[in-house]
This record gives C-alpha cells, structure tokens and sequence, in this order.
C-alpha cells in the first residue's frame, strides 16, 4: 500500500513506454514521492497524473477544473465512469492542489465539460486499454473475449473468470503514457454520460458537513481583516494612505495593525476583535476625486480616445443598410454589475520565508500560483495553492486579491493568516462585470431577409492587478491584452443570423479611470444581446412580422435554428407581430423572443413579463432557455444551470447596477445593490438540446445574453416602447413610458 | 472582556469565553466549529447566517451571544434532532425533510445559502404544514440566492410539506 504514484515515478517513465508496462520491475527499489509532495504541475502526458486505481477496487481521478457549484465534479466523473465501465460510487476526484492535480487552464468559459471532458474521456480510455491487457493475460484470454461491469473483467461465456481493476493494479502506478489514442465508447453505448446522475456535493452541503473556504482553520491561526476606503476610486488611482492612527484600536488589546505601502490589514486571535479592529483603525486616505460618477459615465465612455479594432467586416454594411427599405438603430447602454458571491472571499495563507502554502476559492490554482510568487518574492515552486470551494463567484470576484491579501498579512505576521473579506469589501472592492454602450444599425430588404449589420460596443479590458498588489507593492494599474471574451462578441451580435454585410467594431475604453473590471458570467453578453436583439426585433415590427418567424427566415444554423425552436415550443408561441397585443390596465404583459450565448454553444429564450405601468415596476413571470451545448454530460446539471441563469439576468436586467461617486463606490451591500428575491422570481423553464454526437461546449453561461434580449423585447410587445438602458428600474421605466 | 457565557446549541450546553458582545455566527463558528451557520453580510440582510432561538429563525450574524443565555439554539446540525422532538419521533432522522427534499430536488448549486434557506423552511413548515406557494415566497423572501434557484428551492420546500403532511396523516 505504500506504492504510491508520485512525480519521480512519472518523470522516470518518461513518455517511452505506450504498451507492455510492468508494474512491478519499474517500482522495485524506487523511492516514490508520495503525490503532492513535490510541485506540480504533474506531467500531463502521463495516464498516472489523472487518475489511480486503488486495491478496493476503487479509482480517482485527478481534475484541474474548480467545482463552483455548477456540478462540474460530478460530470467530469461521469465521463471518466463511462469509459472505464465503473459504477459512480468507485469514482472519486481530489482537491485541485498545485502539488496534486493536473494544471488544465483555468475554469473559466464554461469549459469543464468542454476541454476537461475530452481529456479525462481520452485518459480513462488509455487506462482501460492498459487493464484490459493486463487482464487478457491474467486470465488468459483475448482481450476481445472480455466484459467489463463496475471495474471487473470476466471472459464472455465465463462468469466464474474474473479478475477486478484493483487486483490488477491496485495502487501502484501505471507508468503508462498518454498517448490520447485509445479508442473511446460509441456515444451510442454511454449508460451513464447523458444521465442526471445527482451532484456528489449536494448532501455534505445541506447537513452542514461540507467545508467551505470560510470554515477552513489550522493551528495557530489570526484572524485578519483588511482596512480599504470603503468603496472604490478609479482604478489607476489605487488608494492612498494619508495617515493612519495605531493608537485608534488601543482598546482592543488582542488587535494589531500590519502594513505594507498602502496596504493595510489588522490581525487578531480572536476573530470579533479583528472585525471590530478594521472597523475602528483611523486611516486618513486621500479623497481626491478620481471618477466621472455613475451619472457622468456613459458620455465619458463615448467621448474617450478609444483603440478601435474591426472583430468582423464582411461585405460592405454601411452600404447595405443605405440601400435597403427597411432600417433601424438601436442605443443602448448598461452599467457595472457585481459578482458579489453571496459568502464574501476568504483565504487563509500560511507564509513562511522560504515557503508559502495558501487556501482560496481561486478558478486557476497554477494562475493564482504564479502571482503569489510574484507577490511573496518566492520561486514558483515553493508555493502551493490549494482549492477550497467557496460560495458561486460567475467570475473573478475577489478571490485573487483576497488569496494575495492573507499571504501578504501572514508574511507580515509571521502567523498563518485567515482573511475573510467583509460585505463591503467584496461589493466595494470588486473587479467589476464592466459597463457597455452599444450602437447598432440593421436593415432588412422587402422579403424580410437581414441585409445589414453593424454594431460598436465601447468598454474596457480586464484589470490585471490585484488591488492587494497595487496597494503593498506599488505595482501600477493595468489593463489585459486584448482577447475575444472582452470584445463585441460576433456570436452574441448578429452572428446567429445569416446577414451578407457585416461589420462589428470594438472600441476600447481606456479603464485606468474607470472602476476595476474583470468577467462576469456571459461576460458582456447581456449588454450586446440587450442592444442587438432589440434591433432586430425592431426590423420585424417594422415588416409587421412576428419576432420568431422573422428570426428563422434569417437563420440558416441547424443549431441555432434547433434553439429558437425548443424554446419557442416550450413556451407555446403563437405567432403575431410584436405590440400588436397591448391593453390598457394598470397591470399590462408582453412576451419577447431573443437570441444569444456566450464564446460556445447556442442559446435561446423567451420572456413573459408584466409591467406596473403606474410605479414602472417590471417583473418576469416566466422565462424559458434553450442550450444546445453539443453533448450534454449531465442534463440534470445544465437544466439547473439554466434555471439559475435566467433568474440571475432577470436579476441583472431589473436589479443590479454599481452606483459611484466622484470619489468612490456606494453600492457597498444588499440595500445598496439589490438582487432578486423571491416574490419577483419567475417560474422557469429550462430545455436542454442534447446532441449526442456533437462535441460538449459550454452550459454554464450561454442562456443569459438570449435572456436579456427575450426580456427587454418582452417589455417593448408590452408598452410599445423601447427600453435602452438597463437594469430596468421604477425608475427608468416610467421615465421611458412618459417619454413614449 | 473574555467572560464565561451559556448558551445552549443544539441541545447541547457549551461555555463560551467570548466577549458578550460577540456575534452569535463568530462563537459557533470558532468555538464550536459548526460549519452549517455561514457569514454573508454580516448586516442581517441575506440570511445565510440564519439559526433557530427557541423556534424563530434569527440572523447570528447581528445577534450578540449574551442575548441567546438561557434561550435555546437549533443550527442546520440540529435540524433533525430538532424535528424529530417536535414531531415526538422515536428516532433521530438523518436528514430533515426540508433537507431531504432539497437532495431530491437537487436544488442547490453552490450550496452556501442553503443554510439559512433550509432554517427558514424548517420554520416556516413548523408553524404551516401545507403553504401556499405565495406563502413560501412571502416567508422565504428575506433570504437571497446568487446563483437563483428559488425555483428549486419553493419546489424542494413544496415536496417537503407534502413528505411531512403525510408523514402526520
């Protein structure tokens, strides 16, 4: 049983050995590691990097995709069930750990299922090929004679001869490269891939056994807190200390306050004493105004010296809608949305001076590694991050500074240091789902065919520094490269339809004075949805066409097509041009159709709403979503993701919105950022189009953006009037009714 | 100053040396190291914090562990014990059926909010076996879900009601 795999054991094998392998020459005399004990990333091409065989004929599998609570660790087992004909109950996955676990990019772009299920399908393959010769001999017969059911082997025809995966390899390596070659089920055979197998994390999470991030404690331990201006300032403007008075938490004599640059913290055994001691710290920080003000923010997105870039140009679109009979504009703009997680980030970091081990709720253990090193001023490999699940974070959240701003206050303290971050540091101190204005022109010829399409989108980039970096180190603001998901997105604006000109141009804000930004789940895709899907239901209402048959006249994607109508059907459409259907009550509903996704896979819904015309409250009473994510591992999964994210855009498009100041953020907490609640939840309806044969893509984002168009056309078939600004606020709703 | 409180937690009496001012979340999260209790807001508004003083769902984020002395404490640990005395069961469930529907339902995603979410409906269904919908939404509205599963959770509270309604018919 002390045949554990380890690194050294991988490295020796090196990627020589495909097939013949002997377990036990290659182990004699060896020192094995055991696994996590030396830096990982473990060696991909390796079959052991992913998963281990035990002697109770049980296995696990080693994955490099973070459970956010989308189910994800369930279904990746699924894959790795199916392929090495084991009963989900033998499988079993680990703590993504940089010692432990393969480095497969982070979990970002809904791509667990998506670029982990192929390899974890393609490793578990590559064992089962390797068991199944070491059976052949074992039982001496073919390899084509054998069946395998829950990790046994037995002859066909001869039940009595049989052998199990554990007693063949239990616990010892498989020094077996992965070569990615062998060959995989027929999707037409999968007993478990395509099943709603229930989440393995569900029952720990409602007895109160599950450890989440908040609860994990070491001997030995302070409590931190962070001291920050309560709310952000412009991103490049940092925040400066000015003074700070020690003598202000005097009496708490268990609290002390830790500093570094602008970075400043307070550490306590006792955790009250620490909230209490943030809370009281005198810090005088400049307050010179560094931001436009939620007011002034669209025209100075507008006005800013842009880098423009053209994401598409085919034919000529200017010259398409000049010519043609029927055309349209639509404006639209959209506010800074929060992740807000509903449990503030924590991370709990143990620094020592030639090595540091931290715990966070990162997306990207090697990603959050390497800028920990950097921070720390320690070799890369004398870091470890491990993963502990925190609450959903749809995007970076504050986990990273977080992650950075207990490292930093344990190298300071010399102490393991666990950090929770508070409300209003996490609303406050966000990297921000950013902002948008979109401008989008379309026409269409007589036949109701879409002949044009143009659409510019203004925003920013990702930032790139922690705000915990900026403030101890000094390191300046800065903004990502660009890269597809921070642009008009060609999927989301127009891509869906069959249009002949088409130009989409991205014009980059400058965000150092703006507030800090970074992906929020269907990253700026409810904003491009909510202008573009407007627009082209504008040209079916101007051809006096119903919205979804004038969409399939303009969609010649099967899959697209597939989405439009699973969702269309499930929410019983029937055909007739928008605002054709308005009554004059107090109370009146509108139903809309729209389109979108996010950088995969194909989504569609539909929106039934009902207005107030007299306090403009808008309510969603049901919405239905359609994904089609190619193979779906899951469906029990994606149909929860898909219900959870029509709700969250009802939220986004009626609720959410960062207010600010010239000096700093304001929207610090629930009263001051509102989301959904339950007596304005909509029912939902959610359709999975399973595609049995198509790749798996992305499910854990794509519904949104069609969502958002479903709902601001919904309002439109209700009032008659555009809506060009969201979240659709009392407020802003009766300013756009009066205006008519 | 550190003093020697009692408070009782889950039938169970615990001496705590907080400071009486302490919140309630800090001391059974720290002292008796429950993780069902989990900070959100730290403000009363979310409801992930939420516990049970003598029956009433009460946020002990903002509850100071002096005010819970001679009160009892029922956490998301408890909740079975809980039911099971309330409906004099011979034994001890090992999920409540709020929590079991909530399994059923497969209901939640991450997870976080169910603490509160399940205390509230174990509440709830105490005082109203068979809630109407709207009723469910009423009471349920002072807890917020990020990751919206309302849905699943007004479904998983539905089928809850219906598992205890016959459970006592």
């Amino acid at each position: 049983m002390k045949l554990i795999s380890g690194r050294r054991d991988f490295l020796k094998a090196g990627g020589a050995l495909v097939v013949g392998f002997r377990l036990q020459e290659t182990l004699l005399g060896q020192e094995a590691p055991p696994r996590g004990t030396v830096a990982g990333p473990p060696d991909p091409k390796q079959v052991d990097t992913w998963l281990a065989i035990h002697a109770d004929n049980t296995a696990t599998v080693y994955i490099g995709f973070a459970e956010l609570g989308q189910g994800n660790s369930t279904a990746l087992l699924q894959v790795a069930a199916e392929e090495l004909d084991l009963d989900m109950n033998q499988l079993k996955s680990v703590r993504l750990d940089t010692n432990v676990t393969p480095n497969q990019g982070g979990t970002y772009s809904s791509a667990s299922i998506q670029r982990g299920g192929p390899q974890v399908r393609a490793a578990a393959a590559e064992a089962r090929q390797a068991l199944l010769q070491l059976a052949s001999k074992k039982l001496d017969a073919p390899a084509d004679r054998l069946t395998i059911s829950q990790g046994v082997v037995s002859v066909a025809g001869n039940p009595a001869r049989t052998v199990s995966y554990g007693e063949l390899v239990g616990d010892k390596p498989f020094h077996l490269a992965f070569t990615g070659s062998a060959p995989v089920k027929s999707p037409a055979n999968y007993k478990v891939v395509g099943t709603p197998v229930p989440r393995n994390d569900l029952p720990d999470k409602v007895s109160g056994k599950f450890v989440y991030m908040q609860y994990v404690r070491v001997p030995g331990m302070l409590h931190g807190r962070i001291v920050r201006p309560r709310g952000q300032g412009a991103y490049g403007a940092g925040a400066k200390v000015l003074a700070l008075d020690e003598s202000s938490i005097a009496h708490i004599p268990g609290a002390r306050v830790l500093r570094k640059g602008d970075f400043v913290g307070v550490v306590a055994e006792n955790e009250w004493d620490a909230v209490r001691a943030a809370r009281q710290l005198k810090v005088t920080w400049d307050s010179t105004p560094s931001l436009t003000g939620s007011a002034g923010m669209y025209d100075a997105m507008r006005a800013a010296k842009t880098d423009d870039r053209i994401v598409v140009e085919r034919g000529n679109a200017a010259d398409a809608i000049g010519a043609a009979p029927h055309k349209v504009t639509q404006n639209c703009q959209s506010p800074y949305q929060a992740h807000a997680p509903f449990g503030p980030n924590c991370a709990l970091a143990d620094v020592k001076p030639d090595s540091a081990l931290v715990m966070c709720s990162t997306q990207d253990v090697y990603g959050t590694r390497r800028t920990l090193a950097r921070i720390l001023a320690l070799p890369e490999d004398k870091v470890r991050v491990q993963y502990y699940e925190g609450s959903g974070t749809y995007g970076h959240s504050c986990y990273d500074d977080v992650a950075q701003a207990a490292s930093l206050l344990s190298q300071l303290a010399a102490r393991p240091v666990r950090l929770q971050f508070m409300r209003w540091d996490e609303h406050g101190w966000d990297n921000y789902g950013p902002a948008h204005v979109g401008e989008v022109h379309a026409a269409a010829n007589a036949d109701g065919k879409i002949v044009g399409y143009e659409y510019h989108g203004w925003q920013h980039h990702w930032s790139n520094v922690e705000t915990s970096e900026q403030l101890a180190l000094g390191t300046p603001a800065a903004e990502w490269r660009p890269n597809p998901a921070m642009q008009v997105n060609p999927r989301c604006c127009g891509g869906m339809y069959d249009i002949p000109n088409v130009r989409l141009v991205n014009h980059h804000v400058p965000g150092l004075g703006f507030l800090k930004g970074a992906w929020l789940r269907s990253p700026l895709d409810l904003s491009f949805s909510f202008t573009s899907e407007q627009a082209i239901d504008q040209l079916a209402f101007l051809l006096k066409l119903d919205p979804y048959e004038f969409r399939r006249r303009n969609i010649k994607d099967a899959r697209w097509l597939g989405v439009l109508d699973a969702a269309a059907s499930a929410a019983k459409w029937t055909a007739r041009p928008a605002a054709s259907n308005q009554s004059r009550g107090k109370f009146v509903t509108g139903r809309g159709i729209g389109m979108g996704t996010h950088l995969t896979s194909y989504g569609a819904a539909v929106a039934e709403i009902e207005i107030d015309k007299q306090t403009g409250k808008v309510v969603a009473k049901h919405l239905y979503g359609a994904i089609d994510a190619g193979l779906v591992v899951n469906p029990g999964n994606v149909e929860s993701q898909i219900s959870g994210q029509l709700v969250q855009t009802a939220s986004r498009m009626f609720k959410e919105e960062v207010t600010f100041t010239k000096s700093n953020v304001t929207s610090l907490d629930w009263t001051s950022y509102p989301i959904l609640r339950f007596e304005e939840c909509p029912q939902v309806t959610p359709v999975v189009v399973q595609r049995l044969k198509e790749p798996s893509s992305g499910a854990g984002e794509e519904v949104m953006a069609a969502a958002a168009g479903a709902i601001a056309n919904a309002f439109f078939d209700a009032t008659g009037v555009r809506m060009t600004e969201f979240p659709m606020t009392p407020k802003r709703v009766l300013a756009a009714l009066n205006r008519g | 100053m550190p003093s020697e409180l009692k408070i009782k937690v889950n039938e169970r009496p615990w001496t705590v040396s907080a400071p009486p001012d302490t919140p309630l979340l800090y001391v059974l999260s720290n002292e008796l190291l429950l993780k069902g209790p989990r900070f959100g807001c730290g403000l009363a508004q979310c409801g992930s914090c939420s516990v049970l003083v003598n029956g009433v769902e009460t946020r002990s984020c903002v509850t100071p562990v002096a005010a819970v002395q001679g009160k009892s404490v029922t956490t998301l640990e408890g909740l079975p014990a809980w039911y099971a005395a309330q409906n004099k069961l011979a034994e001890v469930p090992a999920l409540h059926p709020v929590q079991q529907a909530m399994l059923d339902e497969q209901s939640a995603q991450c997870g976080y909010c169910y603490n509160g979410m399940i205390v509230k409906a174990s509440e709830l269904l105490a005082k109203n076996r068979q809630p109407t919908e709207a009723q469910i939404r009423t009471a349920m509205n002072g807890h917020l879900c990020r990751c919206g599963t309302y849905p699943r959770i007004i479904l998983a509270v539905q089928r809850a009601s219906r598992a205890m309604s016959g459970a006592k018919a």
